[in-house]
């Protein structure tokens, strides 16, 4: 049982499992994990390739669901949950950071940040929470206007981090945020992520490979052949 | 969601060359069934402008073994007449109605400097007050041997009221010309004399009608007279074919409207070939664009939206199709109606005017640019479904 006086987590894994059936068998990616994350907490999961990390990762941001056990995410199950359902807690508690950056190819740095604005909220962004978001990114205002091929990594990360922000979830999920940045680019944007848990209190949930980078986080979850070890 | 119709436009752009190409098929397939649909039209209502409507008249002749009772059948030329005896039967049969006899006859006419067979038509001379306007000139009176003159003989032969002409054998003087009447299934002037029942008789000796025609004063009796007429005449053996104008027009509104079908068929198939082109396009632009759906999703795009965006592109290429289409149709519209009016009608009646790009015209445009919308649409329902269903993990990880 937890501690009535503990917060409620933002995330509580309790036995999952999550198996993907194959024609050639099933392959078991995940088993039995059970984990609690409290709200601002900074945590890195490391593990070999094919360990579970993504899926693990995947569950967290309601990209997929539980075989089995239980997960619970702001308070909610996400088992039974419709599409629709995980959609907007996705885009409402929920930002995602990508090592590609994944931006939109066909929109300019600040609609990339509008986007998932204007999702949520059904209107255009008339108070200008996307420049100041992108502004809190240092990113300079002159690229704004700019397509996503027109930035630098490091630009496209900030316009991506901007971006995961501008609903402003509590949880941030980064997959390599610094995998296709150079080391110093990539130290500028993984303080920029801890200033965001550090002093906004965004709990972040962060996959590498890197020890150095693992370093930020306040606690390490080593994950192999689908369990934390 | 302007959010969601921006992406879709501008993805509509990002790849205009097949984009273009696609909207071209459309324009093709919405050029197709509005330029069929006004063509048909326009032959409908030439053909209605050309045929009288005598809705009120039942037309008798006698029945040929052979001939199928249609009034257009070549067989029905046959030389067969009405006797003044059923011509009584007939008048009786019709009650209160007015019954007026009809004798056609060929015959050879000679101008100063032109001559040919034309058609005679034979009337008594009050029935034919009843039947015929003029142009000009006056009716014949009595026994009166003064002829009149069709308007699109009169046209051709260079006949004025006044002028003399040779009938047969005899020289006639024109007193009055004949208002354009058009085709009918009574009797048809326009390139016809027309003379006394009395001059005929005289001239050529011969008895009886080669038609009976039955004005029925109030259209509701039509079938009553019909019956009248066929229970009279047709009780013993089968004498005389009735015919009902109304029949034959309906007949012949059929024909026009099947010709007008089968041409919209043939644009319906254009348009269908173009819907498969937006089919590709749109099947391969999911393709590409998987891993921007996977992104879309996972910041928060629901499956209805992505199923929108794709839509929406859809929409886009069928709107840019029709509207391009439609305009391009009034214009070409407009061509086939004057080539359709010059076609038909230079050889008919001396190229008079006649609108045929009308209010139906138009419908069929903003029929075909429906149509091509609805195309665009429907054809991009699967490749939108599609996107909507990619699982969003899968379709991140797409390279």
């Amino acid at each position: 049982m937890e501690n009535p006086s503990e917060p409620e987590p933002v995330m509580r894994f309790t036995d999952v499992t999550k198996v993907y059936p194959l024609p050639a068998g099933d392959v078991v990616a995940l088993n039995k994990i059970s984990l609690y994350i409290a709200q601002g907490e900074f945590i890195a999961i490391m593990g070999p390739s094919g360990s579970g990390k993504s899926t693990l990762l995947n569950l967290m941001g309601c990209l997929d669901t539980p075989t089995e056990g239980e997960l619970y995410i702001k308070g909610k199950r996400v088992k039974g949950m419709t599409d629709e359902e995980l959609t907007s807690l996705r885009r409402d508690h929920i930002g995602f950071i990508f090592q590609q950056f994944n931006l939109i190819p066909l929109l300019t740095a600040l609609e990339n940040v509008q986007y998932p604005f204007i999702l949520k909220t059904g209107a255009a962004d008339s108070k200008g929470r996307s420049i100041e978001v992108l502004e809190s990114m240092s990113l300079e205002t002159n690229l704004f206007s700019h397509k996503p091929s027109e930035l630098s990594g490091g630009q496209q990360q900030r316009v991506a981090i901007a971006r995961a922000l501008v609903n402003d979830p509590e949880i941030l999920l980064a997959d390599e945020p610094t995998g296709n940045l150079d080391t110093k680019t990539g130290s500028a944007i993984m303080e920029l992520l801890s200033d965001l848990n550090r002093n906004r209190g965004k709990t972040i949930i962060m996959v590498t490979h890197d020890p150095k980078i693992a370093e930020y986080a306040h606690r390490t979850i080593r994950i192999v052949d689908g369990k934390i070890v | 969601m302007g959010i969601i119709i921006n992406l879709a436009s501008r993805n509509v752009r990002r790849h205009w060359v097949r984009s273009l190409l696609a909207i071209i098929g459309i324009m093709i397939g919405v050029m197709a069934i509005a330029s069929l649909g006004i063509l048909g039209n326009s032959i409908t209502i030439l053909f209605s402008g050309l045929v009288t409507d005598v809705s009120d008249t039942l037309v008798i002749t006698p029945h040929l073994v052979a001939a199928s009772g249609d009034h257009f059948d070549p067989r029905s030329s046959i030389g067969a007449s009405i006797s003044d005896r059923d011509l009584e039967r007939i008048t009786r049969a019709a009650g209160p109605n007015t019954v007026i006899p009809v004798v056609e006859d060929g015959i050879r006419i000679k101008t100063a400097d032109q001559s040919g067979y034309v058609m005679m038509i034979a009337l008594q001379t009050e029935d034919i007050q009843l039947l015929l306007p003029l142009d000009s000139g006056v009716y014949p009176k009595g026994t009166g041997s003064g002829c009149l003159i069709g308007a699109l003989l009169a046209e051709e032969f260079k006949i004025n009221a006044g002028n003399s002409i040779q009938v047969g054998n005899e020289s006639v003087r024109v007193i009055g010309v004949i208002s354009e009447r058009g085709m009918a299934i009574d009797i048809n002037p326009d390139y016809a004399i027309v003379v006394t029942r009395d001059w005929y008789e005289d001239l050529s000796g011969r008895q009886g009608s080669t038609k009976v025609l039955v004005k029925v004063r109030d259209i509701n009796d039509m079938n009553a007279v019909k019956a009248s007429v066929d229970d009279q005449m047709n009780r013993q053996n089968e004498k005389m074919d009735i015919m009902d104008s109304r029949e034959i027009l309906e007949l012949f509104y059929e024909t026009t409207d099947a010709i007008s079908f089968f041409l919209l068929g043939i644009g319906g198939v254009a348009l269908l070939v173009a819907g498969v082109s937006i089919l590709n396009v749109m099947i391969i632009s999911v393709t590409e664009r998987t891993k921007e759906i996977g992104i879309l999703r996972s910041i928060g795009t629901k499956k209805s939206q992505i199923m929108r965006i794709f839509l929406y592109e859809a929409f886009i290429l069928g709107v840019a199709g029709a509207v391009a289409g439609g305009i391009l149709s009034v214009i070409s519209g407009w061509f086939i109606s004057i080539s359709v009016a010059d076609t038909l009608l230079s050889s008919f009646s001396g190229g008079a005017e006649i609108i045929v790009f009308d209010t139906s015209g138009i419908g069929y445009i903003i029929f075909g640019m429906s149509f091509g919308i609805f195309t665009s649409i429907v054809s991009g329902l699967y490749p939108a479904w599609r996107a909507s269903r990619l699982n969003p993990i899968e379709a991140l990880h797409y390279e």
